[in-house]
């Protein structure tokens, strides 16, 4: 079996304008959409109590309200999470409360109402917390990207690195866009996916890069244009191959794995399907622009040497 | 040119063999057990406890499966949860309160795997249920209260010496020394300096009086920090204990935040009433001149607090002990009227201060004052009736025998250096864990078949080959995680799953470009040989960037992060091995032999 039968190679980097402002202009509905609507952060990064509980019959939520009404907790945000008999409600943070005590005043006012309610989880974040999470993330984040241009640059030259990470940083700020989009929960496992795609989907760019690199070496007449479409058309098989492996893994979460994993799996998957697009579409033809050549991969003394010999 | 010499297949097998031997016990499931532990230093668990617990459960006609010595524990294993607990109840009953008697969980793997060291993975408290805590520590107080204890220790230093001195104040993070005139305040700066080299002092007059100045210098304050931290530790060490919980974990983060991990434990209110008791003791000394008013402002110096039975009484600023001075603490009886009371055994400093502190004020009052949540309560006001020396301490009266045990209790737990408020809570009933559990390996367990099928539709037998050695890349990975026992989470399982998905991506690499190369003409042996040599590069070069990210998620990254990067971590190394090593070592045995190879299945 064999999906691409490519004889041509598909020239890339004449659409280059094309895909470019495509990606530019998702990129601005998702900074735009970061900026308007903003994330909306899970309990991990705004502090607050979530609280999760399973009732054996289907729950009454009116109930449930009101009973959190009469404990004081009219800001409480009461939803199903996954059935109908779990039922999650989320307190924010507030000053007067003692937070850690919170769920055992939830807990005794429920189980009052109906003996049979089961704890499932507690999540309870101070306000210190939450800080603390949003540098660390952005730490990881900055750290992440030096590391990968720093080793693109020892690898193949710094135009790659930073062709690469800004392909890469395109798809992340997408990720987020569509968080922000569908305002769905950004939490700390969604940010540790989000870091995960940025290592990811560069594995994308090196992949095409190799080929190119390979390329100015074995194809020595062909213009670089022409180098870089012919390494993206021979690389795609294994793009989509891998990439289509990978997502039944994601995909398998995203059904299977529950409501934790849901969130999770949706940020590998957008970051996926982007990171295709990107290292193809977005990081070789600013590879391009940025004046790749033969002359970086192939040193100046052999030149000499070639030149002395008859 | 596709052989590989004997020894290289030999140790490839040597790694997948040890892998499957570590991979074993989590296939052996886990029964319920009891655990016995000392709870004192001093008390070891040896061959004697072993057999002494053997010998109570074959009393009460309990019949473990297993009973071992495992660290300092002793843990025995029972078919079933009604035994385990029947078995509880008569191990704390029989051996006292010396040992602390637990629930746990216990490998049913067979003896010669735990003899191994080979145990199931460490699972995190998202899969196995239980409480988790993040404390922070108030090192704010912890330094007010140092330099509380230092205005008494300079004012009893210049006392002793016989130097004048007006008064001691503290103003924040300051103390000053006052004195009338320029000489003493030399005699007294030279006595500070001897005595407290953690003082940074200063000399300065204003509005005619002598001052002189001392702060904390930095290190000390450092240092008190980290003892306040250390001093939680232990007390939360103690306080747990008392929780009877089988494998806490109680960790120190960052500079001011303790960790408390408790597995198991369902009841967090009773976890929180005993970790969240941020009590401290002082010792200080009752004012008696002035009379204690309700709704009137206290003197100078001093300080209002109520006792139990809520009468007001006014106590001096002063302190003259902590409850870090405390050995030891026990409910007993008063020898003389038989009244409960508790006997307090204090350290060497302790005793010494309580010896001044009792010669100077026989006949006076003196109140233990129990510190919780910036509340102060009087636990106790005794009249002391003589000096109290040798640090043995007796304090009887106005309680019964429970408030004798609690107030024992509080004390023998040992008070904390600083308060601390929780600021983290996580906890996972067992239902929601073990439904985590399911997800996790159903997930995989689904993705994975989907992937085999593709991959072997696709590619023939080189898939069959890329998924044998992915299957072995699920196994080194979960033998590292029992050898390492790095705790696997939720986020750690779905990492699983995903270096799983991105591992194929190795041997795609590989195949594509072994079909490339029987595209442009090359013998099938050579084809091979070169599809192996050129994706190897660029298999380096996709995992690196990965595992940049992936370190970087293990630093910053905290609780169930940190489980799924060193999941990420370990995934890039073992599947580095299988994608490029194992199923090389496949291909060769398969079509490395033959001279003539007229074609290969690769689709």
């Amino acid at each position: 079996m064999e999906f691409f039968k490519i004889k041509k190679d598909i020239p890339f980097m004449s659409y280059g304008k094309i895909t470019t402002s495509i990606s530019l202009v998702t990129f601005l509905f998702a900074v735009f959409f970061l900026a308007s609507k903003g994330l909306n952060f899970g309990v991990d990064f705004t502090g607050g109590t979530v609280i999760e509980v399973h009732y054996a019959q289907p729950a009454d939520l009116a109930k449930v309200r009101e009973q959190l009404a009469a404990t004081g907790l009219h800001d409480a945000l009461v939803q199903n999470f996954g059935s109908s008999h779990d039922v999650l409600i989320q307190v924010p943070l507030k000053q007067n409360l003692a937070g850690a005590k919170l769920s055992e005043q939830v807990m005794d006012g429920l189980r009052k109402q109906d003996a049979g309610v089961e704890m499932r989880r507690v999540e309870f974040v101070g306000p210190q917390v939450g800080k603390d999470l949003i540098e660390n993330g952005a730490l990881a984040l900055l750290l992440v990207s030096l590391g990968i241009v720093g080793y693109l640059w020892m690898r193949f030259e710094w135009k790659f690195g930073l062709s690469a990470i800004i392909a890469n940083l395109h798809d992340v700020v997408i990720i987020l866009g569509f968080f922000a989009f569908f305002q769905w929960e950004f939490s700390l496992s969604v940010l540790a996916a989000v870091l995960a795609v940025l290592g990811y989907s560069v594995n994308e760019s090196v992949v095409v890069f190799d080929r190119i690199r390979e390329n100015f070496r074995t194809m020595r007449k062909a213009g670089v244009a022409e180098i870089i479409d012919n390494a993206i058309t021979r690389t795609m098989s294994r793009t989509i191959i891998t990439h289509g492996c990978t997502q039944m893994m994601v995909g398998a979460m995203l059904f299977l794995g529950g409501e934790t994993l849901h969130y999770f799996a949706m940020a590998l998957t957008i970051g996926i399907l982007f990171s295709i697009y990107s290292s193809v579409l977005v990081a070789s033809p600013i590879l391009m622009w940025l004046g790749v050549s033969r002359e970086d991969f192939i040193k100046p003394e052999k030149t000499e040497a070639e030149e002395v010999l008859p | 040119m596709n052989r590989y010499p004997l020894w290289q297949y030999l140790s490839i097998l040597a790694v997948v063999l040890a892998g499957l031997i570590y991979t074993l016990p989590n296939f052996y499931g886990e029964s319920p057990a009891v655990q016995v532990s000392p709870l004192r230093a001093s008390l070891k668990a040896d061959v004697a406890l072993l057999e002494r617990v053997e010998k109570t459960l074959k009393a009460a006609s309990l019949n473990p499966e297993v009973v071992a010595l495992d660290g300092n524990s002793v843990k025995a294993r029972f078919a079933d949860t009604d035994n385990q607990l029947k078995a509880k109840d008569v191990l704390s009953g029989q051996l006292g309160e010396d040992y602390m008697v637990a629930l746990n969980l216990l490998s049913r793997s067979p003896q010669w795997l735990t003899s191994l060291h080979a145990l199931p993975m460490y699972l995190g408290l998202d899969l196995r249920g239980g409480v988790h805590f993040l404390l922070q520590v108030d090192m704010k107080a912890a330094l007010g209260k140092a330099l509380e204890a230092a205005t008494g220790d300079i004012r009893s230093a210049l006392r002793e010496q016989k130097i004048a001195y007006a008064g001691v104040s503290r103003d924040g993070n300051m103390l000053s020394v006052k004195f009338r005139d320029a000489e003493a305040r030399g005699k007294g700066e030279a006595e500070i300096k001897q005595r407290f080299n953690d003082y940074a002092l200063s000399a300065n007059e204003a509005g005619g009086e002598f001052l002189l100045q001392a702060t904390l210098k930095p290190e000390a304050e450092r240092r008190i920090q980290e003892s306040a931290v250390q001093q939680n530790l232990m007390t939360l060490r103690n306080r747990v204990n008392e929780l009877g919980v089988a494998e806490p974990v109680i960790q120190q983060q960052g500079a001011d935040r303790v960790v408390v991990q408790l597995p198991g434990v369902q009841d967090t209110a009773r976890a929180k009433d005993i970790l969240g008791r941020t009590a401290t003791l002082e010792v200080r000394m009752v004012d008696e001149e002035h009379q204690a008013s309700p709704g009137a402002a206290a003197p100078f110096g001093t300080e209002m607090f109520k006792d139990r039975d809520g009468n007001l009484l006014l106590v001096k600023k002063q302190v003259i002990l902590t409850g870090e001075r405390i050995n030891d603490a026990q409910p007993g009886f008063d020898n003389r009227d038989n009244e409960p009371a508790v006997h307090i055994n204090l350290d060497g400093v302790g005793a010494r201060k309580f010896k001044e502190a009792t010669r100077e004020n026989v006949g006076k009052r003196m109140a233990i004052i129990l510190f919780e949540k910036g509340r102060g309560e009087i636990v106790t006001a005794p009249v002391i009736r003589e000096e109290i020396g040798g640090g043995r301490v007796q304090i009887s009266g106005q309680m019964n025998t429970m408030e004798a045990q609690d107030t024992a209790l509080l004390l023998r737990a040992g008070a904390l250096a600083a308060p601390m408020e929780i600021i983290e809570e996580r906890t996972v009933g067992p239902s929601l864990g073990a439904d985590n559990i399911k997800r996790g390996f159903d997930s995989t367990k689904i993705g994975f078949i989907m992937v085999a099928l593709f991959m072997i539709a696709y590619y023939l037998m080189f898939g069959t080959i890329s998924m044998v050695s992915l299957g072995v890349n699920l196994l080194l990975l979960v033998a590292l995680l029992s050898m390492l026992q790095a705790t696997l989470t939720l986020p750690g399982m779905a990492g699983i799953a995903l270096t799983l998905g991105m591992a194929i991506d190795a041997n795609v690499l590989i195949n594509e470009r072994i079909r490339e190369e029987l595209r442009n003409g090359v013998t099938p042996q050579a084809a091979i040989h070169a599809g192996y040599d050129r994706a190897f590069g660029t298999i380096i070069d996709s995992n690196v960037t990965t595992l940049i990210a992936g370190i970087a998620l293990f630093m910053f990254g905290s609780g169930p992060i940190k489980g799924f990067a060193v999941v990420l971590c370990l995934g890039i190394l073992t599947s580095m091995f299988s994608a490029v090593l194992v199923s090389r070592a496949m291909v060769n045995l398969m079509y490395g032999r033959r001279a003539r190879l007229a074609n290969v299945a690769i689709g």
